[in-house]
């Protein structure tokens, strides 16, 4: 599902550029759990909350539910970690997010363009 | 007046005189308007003399007040024209223009003006211009210097082409004639919107590229101007350069190229080392190529050195050291240099060839990695195909052959390579080693034998299989005897050979055994050594017991309808396959049948419905393309067969007891059950065949259809009897049939225990009459319509409609001869749709449904284009179609809606409430194929316009959130698609 994203910087999608794969990603149906683990490009990337954002995004409109969804970046890859985890923890600053249409914008064109 | 010959020309002249000396330029000018005006409309009725005067008088008024001239110029342009101008004025003419007229600072419509004057001169008297020598050529290109329209440009470019192609005297303005030309190169011009004379960019390229590559005069100035531009930055500038150059090498040669070839061979290469355009690579190619091209033309003189060569030499250094780096970028484009150099002539090849050749082969044994090997397999292939475009291979100079031991082994070790990739290139490298005459000896031939017999029987990855036996099957044309003698025998043998081994194993090996026996029948000789064998194998496993017999048996005929396939367009094959083939399997059956009507044994899987549909194709395909003689030949033995029995001509032909497949009896189930073999025959033959007996025979075929309890008998006989009715000829004799036809079918379809078998009948009859247009077809489709209604037939016959509109497989289509006329389903349609409309708004609100399946399956099969165009108007009542509970007509009803969301969203969007509704409530279906495609159409509703969607966003997003927990996963993926673009729908960054 979400391979197909578009980078926000890049006119390659997040498969290409490995910052999401397979084995990152664990899916529990019976508990009804899904947990991304994504790499950012670099340690310092300044998209990691936008990517992050943008994998959340996607999932909550592709899945059922009661899927309960984790997205966070994988340990050690990037300088600001526990500051992106936690804003894409936050339920609330996920909705604040897409309340801005500025940011609602960025986040559709990741989502569409291709596809 | 004057057209008339009332006046004459002079009297006008006199008459306008007060306006033609006037003092006032502006009524001097309206004046030699009036004048010019008449002379446009008559001036093929001037005399000699007239014209003379004219002529004169227009010349002088050429210094007359700018405001005269357009219309001095329009007189002169009717004067042109005449053909009584007398020799030497048109040269006084020019002359004056040239001289008294700047034409430059005219309007562009005078300026055009002067060029339609110099054409129609140019056209008329060109041996009294050419008599101007290079006086007239520097004339016009003081006219035409500094021109900016594109409209006059055309007609500029055609003057100077035909300037230099009628040889006109160019003198010491050769060059002057080429910066006037070659200023406009490369061209840059946009046609304005809306511009009214539609001349387009590309015809000002083309009609400049002409005047350009029109003469080798041009090329010392052109070739560095080519270079110059191939260097810029702009992608257009680069592309007109190189077609330009290729349009050039045509007509040059090597004095004229001698000079450039290393700096255009520099910006060559570096455009195809460089670009990432694929369109500047390929033109950079054929730039490449024609030139080698021009310089293999040139005839060499002993002493000067020869410039292909060394051209050559200096592309080999330059890329000859990629090649050996197939890990590289670098490898392909200069292998595809070398190609386009090495494809331009014999010569350019052997020179290429005897250096990059060996070089491929030495660097095929450095490299182990199989990706490597397979690129430089790659690139060898390349050059071995060039090879092809030579044909022949000859003795004495050719390179390839002295490399042929080389090559071979290395085309070998490839097929040998456990990566499928490089067995792959290996495979079709060994295709175009075979088709060089002559380069593979017999002895390598076997050994290409054994290795294709391996590939094709044994290799996993069914690809290289099957790339083998096509291999096998292109090459054997060429080497009937080789395949014939090694590969058929090889093939035999394993397909008879009993393994212990697993008996999946075994089974797997005697399928591809089959396969191979088929692919490599593409030859005559071979297809003699193959068919028997093929027939014996079928006839083994008839008497076989084991379990998956029919399953062997269907397979033995699908090779043997491939065979058919592949020698229909030879005559001769034709007739023998049909001769042993047909025979032999009509034996066969037979013999199967009689055993049946006595006691049961083994044989009897070969009279299953599979197995007897399997052989169908085979029989057809032996049969179409039959010439007519042969037909008659062969018709003549196998309707007999069926009417009296006659078995003569089948191959042991000792039966127990006589065959009746029409008789009466209980015990002749089996024998009725051929028909389905005679159907295959008879209704394939072309259509000038006659059938004896025909009348007979048609009668029978429609009792047994009507009274017969079995469906697949009383199908078989129905299609049969469609299809002879299809084609027999029209008149009294087809009316009769007919008639009898429906006085049996009208009272079994009443009532009765038969009511089936006469409504297959009916559709059958129908469809026949149907495609050629026949008369009778519309009563007996208004019989169909009616049938609808019927609560025990409706549903069959509402299935019908799709039997009626759809392809045919085995009967009645143009393959086997059939009258098929163009446009029947349009027809069709147009002809019964209001009916069907009609019908179901009078019908039970019971049998309904039987309405709209089969009004869906008409708008099924008709050609999008129409169904786009027809559709808006039955909308309605496809609305309605979707509340309907049969899932049959849900889901053609929605893959009929799918294309004209997409296509009519203007219509569609007027319903887009019901729409909305219908397709979420369709998401929820038990069906799955249903679920998909009303997610499928949600999401084409978003190519809706988004103001009329928005108010159901909302809606559709939660609805859609239940199928995305679907359990099927096909359902789901549709749904996430749906949702994602509902999502996307008015929201920003779209």
């Amino acid at each position: 599902l979400i391979r197909s994203i578009n980078d926000p910087e890049h006119p390659l999608t997040l498969e290409e550029l490995n910052v999401v794969e397979q084995v990152r990603v664990k899916v529990n149906d019976a508990e009804s759990t899904v947990s991304v683990e994504f790499t950012p490009t670099i340690p310092h990337c300044s998209m990691a909350t936008l990517i992050g954002l943008s994998i959340k995004v996607k999932l909550l409109r592709s899945l059922p539910e009661r899927f309960k969804l984790d997205v966070h970046i994988t340990p050690g890859t990037h300088a600001s970690e526990h500051a992106v985890n936690k804003q894409l923890a936050d339920k609330e600053r996920v909705a604040a997010a897409l309340e801005n249409t500025h940011l609602l914008e960025v986040v559709n064109q990741c989502l569409s363009a291709r596809s | 007046g004057v057209k008339d010959g009332r006046w004459t020309v002079l009297q006008l002249v006199e008459a306008l005189g007060f306006c033609l000396e006037n003092t006032d330029p502006r009524t001097r000018g309206r004046g030699i308007q009036l004048l010019s005006q008449v002379l446009l409309q008559c001036y093929s009725l001037l005399q000699e003399k007239e014209v003379l005067h004219l002529v004169l008088f227009y010349e002088s008024r050429l210094q007359d007040h700018h405001l005269v001239i357009p219309s001095v110029l329009q007189g002169l342009r009717a004067l042109s024209m005449c053909e009584v101008l007398s020799p030497g004025l048109a040269v006084s003419v020019l002359k004056a223009i040239f001289q008294e007229v700047h034409v430059q600072s005219l309007l562009q419509l005078d300026r055009h003006t002067v060029y339609s004057i110099i054409t129609n001169f140019m056209s008329t008297r060109e041996e009294e211009l050419k008599g101007l020598g290079a006086n007239f050529t520097f004339g016009f290109i003081q006219v035409m210097d500094g021109e900016k329209d594109p409209r006059n440009l055309l007609v500029a470019f055609q003057i100077v082409r035909d300037l230099i192609a009628k040889d006109y005297a160019l003198g010491p303005f050769v060059e002057e004639l080429f910066e006037v030309t070659s200023c406009y190169f490369p061209v840059d011009f946009t046609p304005p919107p809306n511009d009214p004379h539609g001349i387009q960019r590309e015809d000002l390229i083309l009609s400049l590229r002409a005047v350009l590559a029109s003469t080798p005069q041009f090329a010392e100035f052109l070739l560095p101007l080519l270079i110059e531009k191939l260097d810029s930055e702009l992608q257009s500038a680069k592309l007109d350069s190189l077609q330009t150059l290729t349009a050039c090498c045509a007509i040059y040669g090597q004095k004229e190229l001698q000079e450039f070839l290393p700096s255009l061979w520099s910006s060559l290469r570096r455009e195809v080392f460089q670009t990432a355009s694929e369109k500047i690579e390929t033109e950079c190619l054929a730039a490449l190529h024609a030139l080698s091209a021009c310089l293999s033309r040139s005839v060499l003189s002993s002493d000067s050195e020869d410039l292909l060569d060394s051209f050559l030499s200096s592309i080999l250094q330059d890329c000859r050291h990629h090649l050996c780096e197939p890990d590289m970028k670098l490898v392909w484009p200069s292998a595809k240099l070398l190609q386009a150099a090495a494809g331009a002539s014999l010569r350019a090849f052997h020179r290429i060839t005897c250096s990059v050749l060996p070089l491929l082969l030495e660097q095929y044994t450095k490299h182990t990695q199989s990706s490597q090997r397979r690129t430089i397999l790659e690139m060898l292939l390349g050059f071995l195909e060039l090879q092809q475009k030579w044909g022949h291979v000859e003795e004495d100079e050719s390179t390839l052959l002295s490399l042929q031991a080389p090559v071979c082994s290395v085309v070998f070790s490839a097929l040998m390579d456990p990566s499928v990739q490089l067995q792959l290139v290996g495979i079709k490298a060994l295709t175009v080693l075979g088709s060089l005459q002559g380069f593979l000896s017999s002895s390598d031939l076997e050994l290409v034998v054994d290795h294709l017999i391996h590939l094709a029987l044994h290799e996993e990855d069914s690809q290289s299989s099957e790339a083998a036996m096509e291999a096998a099957g292109s090459m054997a044309p060429t080497y009937p005897k080789v395949f014939s003698g090694h590969m058929v025998p090889r093939l035999e043998e394993e397909l008879q050979s009993e393994r212990e081994d697993s008996y999946q194993n075994h089974h797997s090996l005697q399928q591809r055994c089959l396969q191979a026996l088929a692919a490599v029948s593409t030859h005559t000789s071979i297809m003699r050594e193959t068919v028997p064998v093929l027939l014996q194998h079928l006839q083994k496993v008839q008497k076989g017991t084991e379990a998956r017999n029919a399953q062997d048996m269907v397979s033995v005929c699908q090779s043997l309808h491939r065979v058919a396939l592949q020698c229909q367009q030879d005559a001769e094959g034709c007739w023998y396959f049909h001769q042993t083939v047909v025979p032999c399997l009509l034996a066969m059956a037979v013999q199967a049948a009689m055993q049946e009507s006595t006691h049961t044994l083994p044989g009897k899987a070969l009279l299953e419905e599979e197995v007897l549909t399997a052989m169908i194709p085979v029989i057809s395909a032996a049969t179409t393309h039959l010439s007519p003689e042969l037909a008659a030949q062969s018709v003549s033995h196998v309707v007999p067969l069926f009417l009296d029995g006659e078995v003569s001509f089948l191959p042991q032909n000792s039966f127990p007891s006589s065959f009746q497949p029409f008789g009466d009896g209980e015990c002749l189930e089996a024998q009725r059950r051929l028909v389905a073999l005679l159907m295959a025959f008879v209704c394939s033959l072309p259509r000038d065949v006659a059938i004896p007996q025909q009348e007979w025979l048609l009668q029978e075929l429609l009792a047994l259809s009507c009274s017969c309890n079995c469906p697949f008998t009383a199908t078989t006989a129905a299609k049969c009897f469609a299809g002879l009715v299809n084609k027999h000829p029209a008149g009294q004799q087809l009316d009769e049939i007919l008639q009898l036809a429906v006085n049996r079918m009208e009272p079994s379809l009443a009532e009765g225990p038969r009511r089936a078998q006469a409504l297959t009948l009916l559709l059958w009859v129908t469809k026949a009459l149907m495609l050629r247009y026949h008369p009778l077809s519309s009563c007996l489709t208004d019989k169909l319509l009616g049938l609808l209604g019927d609560t025990e037939l409706g549903p069959a016959t509402a299935d019908g409609f799709s039997l009626l509109m759809a392809e045919s497989q085995d009967v009645l289509h143009k393959g086997c001869h059939a009258d098929v006329r163009i446009m029947f389903r349009q027809r069709f349609f147009t002809d019964n749709v209001p009916k069907l409309v009609q019908g179901f708004h009078g019908a039970d609100p019971d049998v309904k449904a039987n309405y709209l399946k089969a009004l869906s399956h008409v708008l099924n099969h008709l050609p999008k284009p129409v169904l786009v165009t027809e559709l808006p108007t039955l909308l309605s009542l496809l609305l309605e179609a979707l509340s309907c509970s049969d899932r049959v007509v849900q889901l053609s009803t929605l893959s009929c809606l799918h294309p004209l969301l997409l296509e009519a969203p203007q219509v569609m969007s007027l319903h887009v409430d019901t729409l909305v509704t219908k397709f979420l409530n369709l998401t929820s279906s038990p069906i799955m194929a249903v679920r998909i495609a009303a997610l499928r159409c949600a999401h084409a509703l978003t190519s809706l316009p988004t103001t009329v969607l928005l108010p159901y966003k909302g809606r559709v997003i939660r609805a859609l959130a239940k199928p995305l927990d679907d359990k099927k996963r096909l359902v789901r993926k549709e749904a996430v698609a749906a949702r994602g673009e509902w999502f996307l729908l008015g929201s920003p960054g779209r």
